[in-house]
């Protein structure tokens, strides 16, 4: 069979679409359902623009079919907000001057506050180490790292609270 | 960079799987997708039907059992490299995934997925080999063991028939005086390795090598097996000059192809030096350091 | 009280809040009714005859609209056009294919997957030719050309310089050094690749372009004469350049895809969109650098630097699509005199052509300032190998002194102002220059290869004056218009275009801090060609020397008028007011004033008689000179004598850009400009086999660092401002990029000078490194 019928809840949202095996799931959510912040910035699975949250878990959008995906949650950037409120890693990058042109963006946080779950302390190395497979071509990554150690201590604080 | 179209199961047993890539002669399996995609979106693979693995259950754990570590084939490589065991007690492994891709891809690419690619390039075929480990096939006619030894033929050729699905992966049971490690030259993260040597090492009480396993990456056409430099080691102290001349029989037993990587003789050096390097450490972890 | 956020302030950026949540406005997120895909066939051959484009079975495939070839644009005359140094590009061919990866047919469909399958149902037979891709032998009698239209494959000369009193006094000198530097193709590789969508509307005979451009007044100027003969006209085309996702220049030339994608729209009616996937990005479009220099120093034996002489081969690829200001070939190569006081100099370079893609501008580079910057650090470096004396101390010897300034170069550039020795000691202090030097003695005793790698650079942007500067005729001025609404708020539009510079954040900053409005209440707007005023667009670090000073003089005429509205509002003399940020008020009685805001509105309500009403001004500023931007970078380096790895321990960077306008910003370009030096110094390369074919077509193959590799950058700062600019600022877009690479390679060399090694090129990659020392018997062997 080579379409088929698929159901994906993105960012809360649950979507049904008939879609040929062989789309990507970045062109799924960016074309079916017109959510283009995830991007596409490379054909070798290199540089992570396209990172989302498959089932919590980051992954390159553009090296899982769309079909691999059904039945199971996305989160993408545009739901990183929550209840009007931005997400510290939002917040951080804003604070920070984590973001440039904003391309690499949504994937770098994406990936990001996924490590912050898994990860609530990390050192400045492992954040390195971290978002190694996402690319950015503008801020020479220091703001990120600095982004993603406000996040962290957002975050803490929120536990706290 | 879009594939070409092709047919699409995913079965949730493993023998709907075996039956649905032995009934179609242009099939390929669908484990984690990291290199078969990138393939297919470049149009280098066309496989007219993808047999997705992802939803067979019981396909991906990590367990001690019987003697061995058993790591089902879709077991995630960031789950090996975030397991507890692992890092405890496999250092070989745990070295060997942390260089392997990048973070995200890991969080897609599997285990049995790096392991039945038969490519050269991959980092875990060595490590495998250097830790004696076996594979476990399922096909029509039921499962059979390989012994990693015997699982690679050729380039993008391994021991597989065409219609069997590799569903696990296991390496020894860790035991007190062992320990590896795994050292690769990439450019950066996410390169594949100009070279990387894979060691397992097992002491005696006083300190000389039982036994020996020392695996090569993308210096051949297969990832290697340095059999004379393990050969000349076991029995031996695990000493600095033993180490080296083991180093020497491992870079002579390395097969490589000059590229943009680098030459021939420039991986073999570093093959000698990385074989050095991860039997050192291999024998400091093995002492308990 | 709302903060002004004028000049120096850490503002935040006004762009992240779209950005952040997803909501940028990239090209390829653009969907329109009934829009098209162009997907484009490329040849594998570096150097062909096309012998037939079989399109039957792409036509047969269901949503394939149409295949585009040479022949059918040479219908209607688009099927070339000129490159911006006015050479001939080809759209697509009629019938020879110069490069590999070149296009050769467009395909149209319904959506991209259908595109990418009619792409690959073209079959297209090749004859192929033979191949030039060494650019000294393109240039030896005989040799293939690789232009048809042309005579050979030397495209130009140019040469700069006291040519005869530079020979003698190299003859003269006590010592002379020499050296052949190769600094490869490179490639910007922006996260967001180049696009468009045409949008033809037939009744009126008007055409939107949507496209990813770095200056889109010039995009819309030349798509205007290239399709005149069509019927287009200037005021019926508009660009609109959106959100780009980085541009480093590789987003300034215009591509065969755009012109495709304009006639497919007009021939169908329907928009038509076009997007590179990253392998058509690496391989057609624009490169940076390419250029073989060979080098010469002569000075005295206690290290007085006196003469220079460059001589370089630039290789263009197929055609001259480089993006230089017309007077100047090979850009501001003629900078390499760098920040030392040099007694005579000559350069010539001599561009030539290859069956490789065109291009050359790109790369964050400032008009060939990065080769130039090159050659002139390392080559001080070389002499000071060669007479014993420490970098830093050569570097000191050498420099313009700051009462020197403003200082004209023996190469006629007018160096605004500057302080080099200030910036280096600082660098130098940052680092503990003299603990290093006594660490690197001891390491080498005991057989550790430790480097230190000084870059003194200046850098030279703003381009720039009239006299001097243009492209394709079009002069290189500023622009800015600004409006200020009735509540005192105002809007300001711009002739650049932002890829990631923060221009919504900081030219706010400048105009806020010349009238008193918040920043906050201050629009920015570039990019749209209806609506902005003409300018020459963002690269070569141009847009805070030029569309900076338009932003504070039109500023400033607004202050002009404001203060006769006050005037007239306060019943008092014009000479009679004194200004304080955000109001005027009389001398003397101070508490007796007008704020911006209360003269806009009466600007609005309360004009005085005779006076046209609105508060309101554009100013299109011509640079009388250059800034002179410039720093001092030291890089610390442990090689691996195993492997050839080399560990960047330590890399300082001082840098001076004037007035900073945004710290926060300011710092973020460094940053990502030393990352931009860094990548091509260590890893970063486009090169090709005797045959054409192209390695580093794809992120597998060209390295970009990750966060893993790349080093953690330490920032100092000196402030010297630019006495002509309005407000003192020079610029800092490219500076990392330009001062960073040559750090790296000193603190290398440096690290294995006492093997006798003098030189290394980029990338030093591990096995060059490991090369190099096994050809001094150097390398570890365990």
């Amino acid at each position: 069979m080579s379409t088929h019928h698929i159901s994906i809840t993105v960012n809360g949202k649950t979507h049904e679409a008939d879609v040929e095996s062989r789309l990507l799931l970045v062109h799924f959510l960016r074309e079916n359902l017109n959510m283009t912040g995830t991007h596409i910035g490379c054909d070798t699975t290199s540089c992570g623009a396209c990172t989302i949250r498959l089932n919590g878990t980051p992954v390159k959008s553009c090296t899982v079919l769309a079909v691999q995906a059904d039945g199971m949650e996305v989160k993408t950037v545009e739901g990183l907000v929550e209840n009007g409120a931005l997400h510290p890693i939002q917040e951080g990058f804003h604070e920070k001057h984590g973001l440039q042109c904003g391309f690499c963006t949504p994937g770098m946080m994406m990936t990001s506050s996924a490590l912050l779950e898994r990860n609530p302390h990390p050192t400045e190395d492992e954040i390195r180490h971290a978002i190694s497979g996402n690319l950015c071509r503008c801020t020479g990554y220091m703001n990120i790292v600095k982004a993603v150690q406000y996040a962290a201590d957002k975050m803490a604080e929120k536990v706290e609270a | 960079m879009i594939p070409p179209s092709f047919d699409y199961v995913a079965p949730k047993t493993l023998s709907d799987a075996v039956a649905a890539l032995g009934g179609n002669e242009n099939a390929k399996i669908l484990a984690g997708g990291q290199s078969l995609i990138p393939l297919m979106r470049f149009r280098l693979a066309g496989p007219t039907l993808l047999v997705d693995l992802n939803r067979v259950e019981s396909l991906s754990y990590i367990e001690e059992k019987n003697g061995w570590l058993r790591i089902g084939a879709m077991t995630r490589q960031s789950t090996v490299e975030f397991s507890d065991i692992i890092n405890a007690k496999y250092s070989l492994l745990a070295d060997t995934v942390k260089v392997l891709s990048d973070p995200v891809v890991r969080n897609r690419g599997t285990v049995g997925g790096n392991v039945a690619n038969a490519d050269p390039i991959n980092d875990q075929p060595a490590t495998m080999l250097a830790y004696g480990a076996e594979v476990v096939a399922v096909g029509p006619k039921g499962e059979r063991v390989i012994p990693i030894t015997s699982f690679y033929i050729d380039l993008y050729q391994s021991a597989l028939a065409r219609d069997e699905i590799l569903t696990e992966v296991r390496v020894p049971a860790s035991k007190p005086r062992t320990g590896g490690a795994y050292l690769k030259l990439e450019r950066k993260v996410g390169d594949y390795a100009t070279a990387a040597v894979a060691a397992q090492v097992e002491l005696d009480a006083s300190d000389n090598f039982v036994s020996i396993g020392i695996g090569l990456t993308n210096v051949g056409l297969t990832a290697l097996k340095a059999t004379a430099a393990e050969d000349f080691l076991k029995g031996k102290a695990a000493s600095d000059e033993n180490i080296k001349e083991a180093a020497k029989l491992a870079a002579a037993a390395a097969q490589p192809i000059a590229d943009v990587r680098g030459s021939e003789e420039y991986k073999r050096s570093l093959v000698k030096t990385y074989t050095v390097r991860a039997l050192r450490m291999a024998v400091q972890r093995a002492k308990g350091g | 009280m709302t903060e002004i956020h004028g000049l120096g302030s850490p503002r935040k950026r006004v762009e992240d809040a779209r950005f952040i949540r997803g909501q940028g406005n990239y090209i390829d997120d653009m969907k329109l009714p009934g829009m098209l895909h162009l997907d484009i066939v490329r040849s594998p051959y570096a150097h062909a005859k096309i012998k037939k484009i079989h399109t039957e079975k792409a036509l047969a495939t269901p949503g394939v609209l149409a295949v585009i070839d040479g022949p059918t644009l040479q219908k209607y005359n688009v099927h070339n056009m000129p490159t911006l140094m006015s050479d001939t590009q080809m759209v697509l061919p009629i019938d020879t294919v110069k490069y590999q990866y070149q296009e050769v047919a467009g395909v149209l469909a319904t959506d991209r997957y259908t595109a990418a399958d009619g792409v690959a149902a073209v079959e297209v037979d090749y004859e192929p030719l033979p191949v030039v891709v060494d650019p000294f032998k393109a240039l030896e009698p005989g040799a293939t050309k690789v232009r048809d239209d042309k005579e050979s494959n030397h495209i130009w000369h140019w040469e700069w310089g006291d040519k005869e009193k530079t020979n003698k006094d190299f003859e003269s000198a006590e010592v002379t050094v020499k050296e052949n530097i190769y600094i490869p193709r490179i490639h910007v590789s922006s996260i967001e690749t180049c696009g468009c969508v045409a949008k033809w509307d037939a009744t009126n005979a008007h055409l939107t372009l949507w496209m990813t451009t770095q200056a889109p007044h010039a995009i819309r100027t030349v798509v205007a004469l290239i399709t005149g003969h069509l019927g287009l006209s200037e005021e019926k085309i508009r660009v609109i350049s959106p959100d780009l996702g980085g541009g480093f220049g590789g987003k300034v030339p215009a591509y065969p895809g755009y012109v495709i994608a304009v006639a497919a729209s007009i021939v169908t009616g329907a928009p038509v969109k076009w997007i590179e996937d990253r392998t058509e990005n690496l391989a057609a479009d624009s490169f940076g650098r390419d250029y073989h220099i060979t080098a010469e120093l002569a000075g005295t034996k206690d290290g007085t630097l006196t003469s220079l002489r460059f001589k370089t081969i630039a290789d263009h690829g197929y055609t001259d699509a480089a993006a230089q200001p017309s007077k100047f070939p090979a850009g501001m190569f003629h900078i390499c005199t760098g920040s030392y006081d040099f007694k005579s100099a000559f350069v010539e370079v001599d561009g030539v052509y290859t069956n490789k893609a065109p291009g050359g501008i790109a790369y964050r580079c400032s008009f060939r300032v990065t080769e130039a910057v090159h050659a002139i650090e390392r080559m001080t470096d070389v002499f000071a190998q060669k007479i014993g004396m420490d970098a830093a101390e050569i570097r000191m010897k050498n420099f313009i002194q700051p009462e020197a300034f403003p200082y004209t170069s023996a190469l006629g550039w007018e160096y605004d102002s500057g302080n080099y020795p200030l910036a280096l000691r600082k660098a130098m202090d940052m680092a503990g220059y003299e603990e290093l030097r006594k660490e690197q003695k001891e390491k080498r005793s005991r057989g550790e290869f430790m480097g230190i790698g000084i870059s003194s650079f200046t850098e030279i942007v703003g381009a720039g004056p009239s006299k001097h500067f243009d492209i394709l005729g079009l002069k290189m001025f500023g622009s800015c218009e600004i409006r200020v609404h009735p509540t005192g708020k105002a809007i300001a539009r711009f002739g650049t275009k932002s890829q990631g510079q923060g221009h919504e954040t900081t030219y706010a900053q400048i105009i806020a801090e010349e009238l008193g409005i918040p920043a906050d209440h201050i629009k920015v707007e570039e990019g749209d060609t209806d609506t902005a005023p003409y300018g020459l667009g963002t690269y070569a670090s141009r847009s805070t020397p030029v569309d900076g000073a338009s932003a504070a003089v039109a500023s400033r005429k607004i202050r002009e008028k404001a203060k006769k509205i006050a005037a007239h509002l306060l019943e008092a003399n014009e000479d009679d007011l004194e200004w304080e940020r955000g109001r005027f008020f009389v001398k003397g009685s101070p508490d007796q004033g007008k704020t911006i805001q209360e003269i806009a509105f009466a600007a609005y309500t309360n004009h005085p008689q005779g006076m046209e009403g609105g508060l309101e001004a554009v100013s299109y500023y011509d640079p009388p000179n250059l800034t002179y931007p410039f720093g001092s970078y030291i890089c610390v380096v442990d090689i691996d004598r195993g492997t050839g790895k080399v560990n960047i321990r330590r890399f300082i960077a001082v840098d001076d850009c004037g007035v900073r306008i945004n710290p926060m910003i300011v710092d973020g370009q460094i940053h990502g400009g030393l990352t931009m030096g860094f990548a091509p110094a260590m890893m970063e390369e486009i090169s090709y086999d005797e045959n054409g074919n192209i390695h580093g077509a794809n992120f597998m193959d060209y390295l970009l660092p990750t966060a893993v590799e790349t080093p953690k950058w330490e920032l100092g700062e000196t402030v010297t401002p630019s006495p002509h600019h309005p407000i003192g600022a020079k610029a800092i877009g490219e500076s990392a990029t330009v001062g960073a690479p040559a750090a790296f390679v000193n603190a290398v060399v440096d690290a294995l000078s006492h093997l006798g090694v003098t030189t290394i090129d980029i990338p030093m990659t591990p096995r060059k490194v490991w090369e190099l020392m096994h050809k001094h018997g150097a390398t570890l062997e365990e």
